[in-house]
C-alpha cells in the first residue's frame, strides 16, 4: 500500500489529524510523523510517490474520500495539493539543521533516525574523545537556546573540569514561554535527537545520568519521549554507562529557571537558588551538572556531524548557527522557522508570517515569551540576534514571536505581565514576590484613572527595583513587557485616549 | 476521562511505595497519586511525608507550590484552557469568558452537574493554532464561542 505520512504532533491533533489518519487507515499505509511546523496547513499529510513526497493540506477527515477518488495516493488529486513540501516557500527559505528530520521521520523508528543522518554526530564524538568534543562545541559558537545565550562550550568545560562523585546532564524541557513550541515539536517529532545530544553531552563531561524535565502541559511530548527512551534502552544506546530519565513538571512556570528546575527535580518546591555556586559546580543533588535547554542539546548532533565551522559560518555577530524561531499568535502563516540568526523582526512577521490572521494591522510583537518586550512596528528592523534585542531593551528568549493586531490593549498586556508574575513568582526574593502584586495594583489604579501621572511614575520606579533587585529572570525581566508597553504605547495608559481610540 | 478511584489509604501507600525509590521522588509520587485519585487530598500528605522522611509541613509546601496538584477530585471532564499571550492575541479572553458564563463557574471550579472542571493553563505549546485547550488531555485548536458550545453539548 502507498505510504501516507500523517502528523501526530499535538498541534496537528488539535486541528483534527487523528480523524484524518483514521479515514486513511483502510486505504493507505499510514505513517505517523511529527510536524513540519507549517501550522496553518495542519493537518498536512504527505503521500509517497516515485517522484518523492507530495503534500496536501489542510486536510479534514471529510476531505479524505474525495481526495482518494481524485488520485490522492498517486499525488495527482488537485484539491488541497501543496506539491513538494520542501518547495513550499515557508520551508524553502529555512535552514533546517536542528529540525532537519522533524515532520519527515517516524519519531519512534531508530531505522528512520539512522537513515536521516542520526547518530553520525555521536559516532564522531566517540572517536574524537571528551576534550575534542568540548573544543568543537566551543568553536561552533553555540549559545544556550533557553534565552540566556551563555556559551555552551564554556559551561561544558567547567563541568568537565569539576570534581564530583557523579555528574549529571539535565535537559530543560520546561518550555513555559507563550509563543514557544520548539521543544514540544522536537520531543514529538524527533526525540532521538535529544537522546543523541544528551549522550554526547555526557561523553564530553563524564556524566553518568541524564534527566529531562518536561512540563506537564505537554502530555504528548512526555509520552513520545518515554517511548523513545524505552526503544533507545532496548537498543543498548542507554542504560550502560549513561542513562536518561524523564521527569514531569507540575505547572510552575518558574521551574524553567535552571536552579528552580534543579530544586524541583530534587523533589522540593521550585524555588530559585542564589548563584554562586553555579550548577556547573554544585548542581543537581550538589553534583556538577550541565543544564541545557532542549534546543541547545538537539543542536549538538549536527554540530558534531558536520563540524564546528559549518555551524559557526551561519548567523550574525556573536549569535552563531541557526535558531528555530517560533511564529505564533495572530499571524497568517504561523509556524516553526529555523534560520541563521540575523533575519529581521519585520521579515519574520510580515514577509514570512504574512501579517495578521485577522487581516488587521500589526500593532505589537512580543518576542521571547512573557518576560519579553513588546516591540512596535518602528522596531521591525531589529535583527534576530541576542545582542541586537538586548540593545533595544528586549530579549529573544527561547525564540517565540507573538503577534498582536491593532485591537490589543497594551495597558491590559502590562497588567497581565504583573498578574502572571504574581501568580508564578517562587516567592524567594522580595522584589518579585511583593513587587509583582504591587505592580498589578498600580496598573489597576492607572486603569481606574486614579493619580495616573504619579502611579505611572511609581510603576516605572517599581520596574527599576524589580529589574535590578530580583534573584532571577522572572522578576528581573517582567519589567520588559511592562516598560515597553508604557514606552511604546503610552496612549493606552490614559483613559481619555483609550476611550477616544475605542 | 479515565476512571478515578476514591480515596483509600492502603491504595495510596502502595502508589507511593512504587515510586518512592526514585531520586527526588516527591513530584513523581504526587503525580502518581493525582493520576489514581484525580487529586492529592490532604490525607495523602502524612503518608508522603513518612515515605520521604520529611515533615508534613514540607510536603504541604511542595503540593501547594505547584499549580497542577488539585486538592479535591475534578468533574467528569477537565478542560484546561490556555490563557497565555499567543492565545490572547487570537481571542482566548473571550473564549474564557464565554466558557465561564456557559458553565456558570469561575476558573478552578466544577460545574454544578459535575460534568466539567475548568482550569486555566499558561501555554500548551499550541501557539500557532490558538485559542487552545486540552479536553481530558486531547488538544483542541482554534476555539471560539461556537466551537465551545458544540463541545459542551457533546459532553456527558
Amino acid at each position: 500500500m502507498t505510504r501516507v505520512f500523517v502528523p501526530r504532533d499535538a498541534a496537528a491533533l488539535a486541528m483534527g489529524a487523528e480523524a484524518v489518519a483514521k479515514a486513511l487507515a483502510e486505504h493507505a499505509d499510514v505513517v505517523r510523523t511529527g510536524s513540519r511546523g507549517l501550522f496553518w496547513l495542519e493537518p498536512m499529510i504527505e503521500v509517497e510517490t516515485p517522484e518523492g513526497r507530495i503534500a496536501y493540506g489542510p486536510v479534514e477527515a471529510a476531505d479524505v474520500p474525495g481526495l482518494l477518488a481524485d488520485g490522492l495516493l498517486t499525488g495527482t488529486a488537485r484539491r488541497l495539493r501543496l506539491g513538494v513540501p520542501e518547495q513550499i516557500p515557508f520551508l524553502a527559505r529555512q535552514t533546517r539543521l536542528t529540525f532537519a528530520r522533524c515532520g519527515i521521520v517516524d519519531p519512534l523508528s531508530l531505522g528512520d533516525y539512522r537513515a536521516h543522518g542520526g547518530f553520525e554526530g555521536l559516532e564522531k564524538a566517540r572517536a574524537m574523545g571528551p576534550a575534542a568534543i568540548v573544543e568543537t562545541v566551543l568553536a561552533s559558537g553555540l549559545r544556550g537556546r533557553g534565552g540566556a545565550g551563555f556559551p555552551t562550550g564554556i559551561k561544558w568545560k567547567t563541568v568537565a573540569e569539576a570534581k564530583g562523585d557523579r555528574k549529571y546532564i539535565v535537559c530543560n524541557a520546561d518550555e513555559g514561554d507563550s509563543g514557544t513550541y520548539a521543544d514540544r515539536m522536537m520531543m514529538e517529532g524527533d526525540p532521538f535527537s535529544l537522546v543523541e545530544g544528551m549522550i554526547i553531552a555526557g561523553l564530553a563531561v563524564g556524566a553518568t545520568k541524564g534527566y529531562v524535565y518536561t512540563r506537564s502541559e505537554y502530555p504528548h511530548a512526555i509520552d513520545t519521549f518515554d517511548k523513545a527512551l524505552d526503544i533507545a534502552r532496548r537498543a543498548g544506546l542507554l542504560g550502560g554507562d549513561f542513562d536518561i530519565e524523564q521527569r514531569s513538571g507540575a505547572g510552575a512556570y518558574v521551574c524553567g529557571e535552571e536552579t528552580s528546575l534543579l530544586e524541583s527535580l530534587e523533589g522540593k518546591r521550585g524555588q530559585v537558588r542564589a548563584k554562586p555556586p553555579l550548577p556547573a559546580h554544585k548542581g543537581l543533588f550538589g553534583q556538577p551538572t550541565v543544564i541545557n535547554n532542549l534546543v541547545t542539546l538537539t543542536s549538538l548532533p549536527c554540530i558534531l556531524r558536520d563540524g564546528a565551522e559549518h555551524y559557526q559560518a551561519l548567523g550574525m555577530g556573536r549569535s552563531r548557527g541557526t535558531m528555530p524561531i517560533q511564529l505564533a499568535g495572530n499571524l497568517k502563516y504561523a509556524g516553526l522557522f529555523e534560520a541563521g540568526f540575523g533575519v529581521t523582526l519585520g521579515e519574520l512577521v510580515n514577509d514570512i508570517g504574512g501579517g495578521t490572521r485577522s487581516g488587521r494591522p500589526i500593532r505589537a510583537v512580543q518576542v521571547g515569551g512573557p518576560l519579553g518586550a513588546y516591540f512596535p512596528p518602528a522596531l521591525f528592523d531589529t535583527p534576530f540576534d541576542y545582542e541586537a534585542f538586548a540593545a533595544r531593551d528586549g530579549l529573544i528568549g527561547h525564540g517565540g514571536v507573538v503577534v498582536f493586531d491593532d485591537t490589543v490593549d497594551m495597558a491590559h498586556q502590562a497588567r497581565f505581565a504583573m498578574e502572571f508574575c504574581a501568580a508564578e513568582s517562587c516567592g524567594k526574593c522580595t522584589p518579585c514576590r511583593i513587587g509583582s502584586v504591587r505592580g498589578l495594583e498600580t496598573v489597576d489604579k492607572i486603569l481606574a484613572e486614579r493619580d495616573v501621572d504619579a502611579n505611572l511614575e511609581l510603576l516605572r520606579d517599581l520596574c527599576h527595583t524589580m529589574k535590578f533587585g530580583s534573584l532571577c529572570a522572572l522578576g528581573g525581566f517582567i519589567p520588559y513587557p511592562v516598560l515597553s508597553a508604557m514606552n511604546f504605547f503610552p496612549e493606552d495608559f490614559r483613559q481619555a485616549t483609550r476611550l477616544a481610540a475605542a | 476521562m479515565a476512571d478515578r478511584e476514591s480515596w483509600n489509604e492502603d491504595r495510596a501507600r502502595g502508589v507511593i511505595a512504587a515510586v518512592a525509590v526514585k531520586e527526588g521522588a516527591a513530584l513523581p509520587i504526587l503525580h502518581a497519586l493525582q493520576h489514581v485519585f484525580g487529586c492529592v487530598p490532604l490525607q495523602a500528605e502524612p503518608l508522603v511525608a513518612s515515605a520521604l522522611n520529611i515533615t508534613r509541613a514540607e510536603v504541604h509546601g511542595i503540593v501547594t507550590f505547584y499549580h497542577e496538584f488539585r486538592r479535591s477530585p475534578p468533574g467528569r471532564h477537565v478542560l484546561r484552557l490556555c490563557r497565555a499571550e499567543a492565545c490572547q492575541a487570537v481571542g482566548a479572553d473571550a473564549v474564557g469568558a464565554h466558557l465561564r458564563s456557559a458553565l456558570a463557574i469561575d476558573w478552578h471550579e466544577t460545574s454544578r452537574d459535575g460534568a466539567m472542571t475548568l482550569e486555566p493553563v499558561f501555554c500548551l505549546g499550541l501557539c500557532a493554532t490558538g485559542p487552545s485547550a486540552l479536553l481530558d488531555g486531547d488538544p483542541i485548536g482554534r476555539l471560539d464561542a461556537a466551537r465551545v458550545d458544540r463541545m459542551l453539548e457533546s459532553l456527558t
